[in-house]
């Protein structure tokens, strides 16, 4: 029983992972770039989303409404700024940049926020009960299920908006191949920033879930559940949405059986170790593509 | 020949630069204030970070993001080998102590290197960048649980276990404790000299030519039969074993140093000195490192704008460099100022072509 209950709740954190990973992935499938910032969108829409419930009283839904579009607005302002000037340069620029935007956004939480970490208002966020099962030995928190069923959601609706919608499909062309697509009249810097658009937005949602489940607030809090989600889509095959599902569910069931059964220190060595054997075997992820060489 | 010239020029103003630093920063110690002389020592550990980074992200084109996980191997190892010769068998000597740590730094990272290599340099691109980040990480964590105490002339290594017998070394998340600060200036110089004769003549021999086959077209240096993983593995080892060496000497300039110091931000901060010093030029990345560690202090009174600042510097700068439309601008600005010093120096040349022939 008590191994069920973790992996319930190693699915729910995979579930944020998997809602963080998509970010990366979509990014990294049509701009071809690592978007380290995509880890402190992620603070900034819990932020966000405290202040609205703690400081303008608004309700929930409201506050996860604010807190998304305000993401969206700040991935597009970030992609237009700074890594619109940059797609011709070399990659390694652009991570540069990218790295930049991040100490900028975590720089200016602090500024905003300051050092001390804030208690996100878990209970008043998601009025849920816990769910007992099995006459009380299984609980499950409303928190975990939410975050299961928001992926499940997100991940129905978008794989349904990229493969039938006309701008999912010029997504496609876009990562497929740019300059053929921008010959086909597709407007290139328009689907990135859309790309953005969506990303950031989930990455709102991706914090407040987070900071339901663990509701400690901090300008670093995003870092690391970022690189954990980069991780899983890289596990999972970056550039593949269904990839980051599996990536982000499996790395986080990892990671929370590991800590359970194997040890608490070394959770997230687990984590990176599977990481390295799963790459070993199959060097672009699980569902990635084979990279083909041309001579 | 005329590139052979070139190539002994730039190597030697940047070795005559770190000399002259190196006299400059003597002469004038006495003068510096207290902070900025205690930047001394971390200043010429990063920059034998830079140098050694470069030479995997420059020199053999890989994206390494663990760099900082060899330099805590070399930091905590260094500060155990030290530790157990002054406790299990009473050596005073601080020099004696300092070289023999740096040594050992350099030696385990190089294991850790070729341990590591041997996996990552199979995959590719930001593959390869990803599970170096996740070394990295795996480093910090498994060090977070290592304890090791002298007891009599033995060196006791404990796992997740923190009772051990003796005198305790270090400590698993609380690092390592009570180390003696036995780092000195001269020595992060004598580190730096010594990574550039490595660096530079690795560079400029027919393996370095190799390596940086390797990185232009790997398809076309495999097809002339050069080793492509071998020689990858030669830089990221070399790499491996000088930052280690740097950790070692950055660890024994502290009273106290945890794991969590060498966090992924680090390996991200060398990463910045190597790219804002141009990617693959050694004498960019050691300024650049210099610059980059004193501009915080240097930002002291805007205490809190000064990462905000640094940030926003970075982007810009990354910008400025990289933008087709930005850098015509900006040539097109300082196109007259060229012009007045190509002129100059043009005829300059012609005067002394005109000396030869005579």
């Amino acid at each position: 029983m008590i191994f069920l209950s973790n992996l319930v709740n190693g699915i729910s954190l995979g579930s944020i992972y998997a809602i963080i990973a998509l970010g990366y992935t979509m990014v990294y499938g049509i701009a071809k770039m690592l978007n380290f910032a995509h880890g402190d969108v992620i603070m900034v829409g819990a932020y966000i989303a405290f202040c609205a419930l703690q400081y303008w009283n608004l309700p929930p839904v409201l506050a996860l409404i604010v807190a998304m579009l305000v993401c969206t607005a700040l991935g597009i302002t970030i992609e237009g700024l700074a890594y619109r000037p940059l797609r011709q340069a070399a990659s390694l620029a652009v991570l540069i940049t990218a790295i930049g935007m991040s100490y900028l956004l975590q720089n200016l939480a602090l500024l905003i926020w300051g050092p001390n970490p804030k208690s996100f208002p878990a209970t008043t966020m998601m009025a849920l009960p816990t769910f007992s099962l099995f006459g009380g030995k299984l609980n499950i928190s409303g928190v975990t299920l939410v975050a299961i069923l928001a992926n499940i959601v997100i991940m129905l609706v978008l794989t349904t908006f990229i493969s039938r919608t006309k701008v999912g499909k010029a997504m496609r062309c876009v990562s497929e191949d740019r300059g053929a697509a921008e010959l086909m009249g597709i407007n290139v810097n328009r689907t990135i920033s859309t790309t953005f658009a969506i990303g950031s937005a989930l990455a709102a949602v991706a914090g407040i879930l987070l900071c339901s489940a663990y509701p400690t607030l901090m300008p670093t809090t995003g870092s690391m559940p970022g690189i954990k989600a980069f991780t899983a889509a890289v596990f999972g095959g970056i550039g593949s949405i269904p990839g980051a599902m599996i990536g982000g569910i499996l790395l986080g069931v990892i990671e929370i059986l590991g800590k359970a059964y194997i040890s608490t220190e070394l959770g997230d060595a687990i984590v990176f170790a599977v990481l390295i054997i799963v790459l070993l075997f199959r060097p672009t992820g699980l569902l990635g593509k084979p990279i083909r060489e041309k001579v | 020949m005329n590139a052979k010239k070139k190539k002994l020029i730039y190597n030697s103003v940047t070795f005559g630069i770190v000399i002259l630093a190196f006299v400059l920063c003597n002469v004038f110690y006495k003068d510096m204030s207290r902070s900025l002389r205690g930047q001394l020592i971390p200043i010429t550990c990063w920059i034998v970070m830079a140098v050694s980074l470069n030479l995997v992200v420059g020199i053999s084109g890989e994206l390494s993001l663990g760099h900082a996980g060899f330099m805590s191997i070399g930091a905590f190892s260094g500060i155990v080998a030290s530790g157990w010769l002054l406790n299990g068998f009473q050596v005073e000597n601080e020099t004696l102590r300092l070289v023999i740590a740096i040594v050992v730094g350099g030696v385990m990272a190089g294991i850790f290197g070729v341990l590591i290599g041997i996996p990552v340099l199979r995959l590719r691109g930001d593959y390869l960048a990803i599970v170096t980040l996740a070394f990295g990480e795996i480093i910090r964590n498994v060090l977070n649980c290592v304890y090791a105490s002298v007891d009599g002339q033995k060196l006791v290594l404990g796992f997740i276990n923190p009772n051990l017998p003796g005198k305790l070394l270090l400590n698993g998340p609380n690092g390592a404790v009570s180390v003696g600060k036995i780092a000195t200036f001269t020595a992060g110089f004598v580190l730096i000299i010594l990574s550039l004769i490595v660096v530079l003549n690795l560079v400029n021999s027919r393996t370095g030519r190799a390596i940086m086959a390797t990185r232009d077209n790997r398809i076309a240096a495999e097809s002339v039969g050069i080793n492509v993983t071998k020689y990858k593995m030669i830089a990221f080892v070399t790499a491996a074993v000088l930052a280690g060496m740097a950790g070692a000497l950055y660890g024994l300039n502290y009273s106290t140093l945890i794991p969590g110091k060498f966090k992924f931000d680090q390996s991200i901060n060398v990463l910045v000195f190597v790219v804002l010093g141009g990617i693959g030029n050694t004498l960019g990345a050691i300024i650049s490192a210099t610059v980059l560690t004193m501009l915080p202090e240097l930002l002291r009174e805007f205490a809190d704008y000064r990462m905000l600042v640094y940030a926003v510097v970075l982007i810009l700068v990354m910008i400025f460099t990289n933008n087709p439309t930005v850098r015509a601008i900006a040539e097109s600005i300082f196109a007259p100022v060229k012009k007045l010093f190509q002129g100059k120096k043009n005829a300059a040349t012609q005067g002394a072509q005109g000396g030869v022939g005579k």
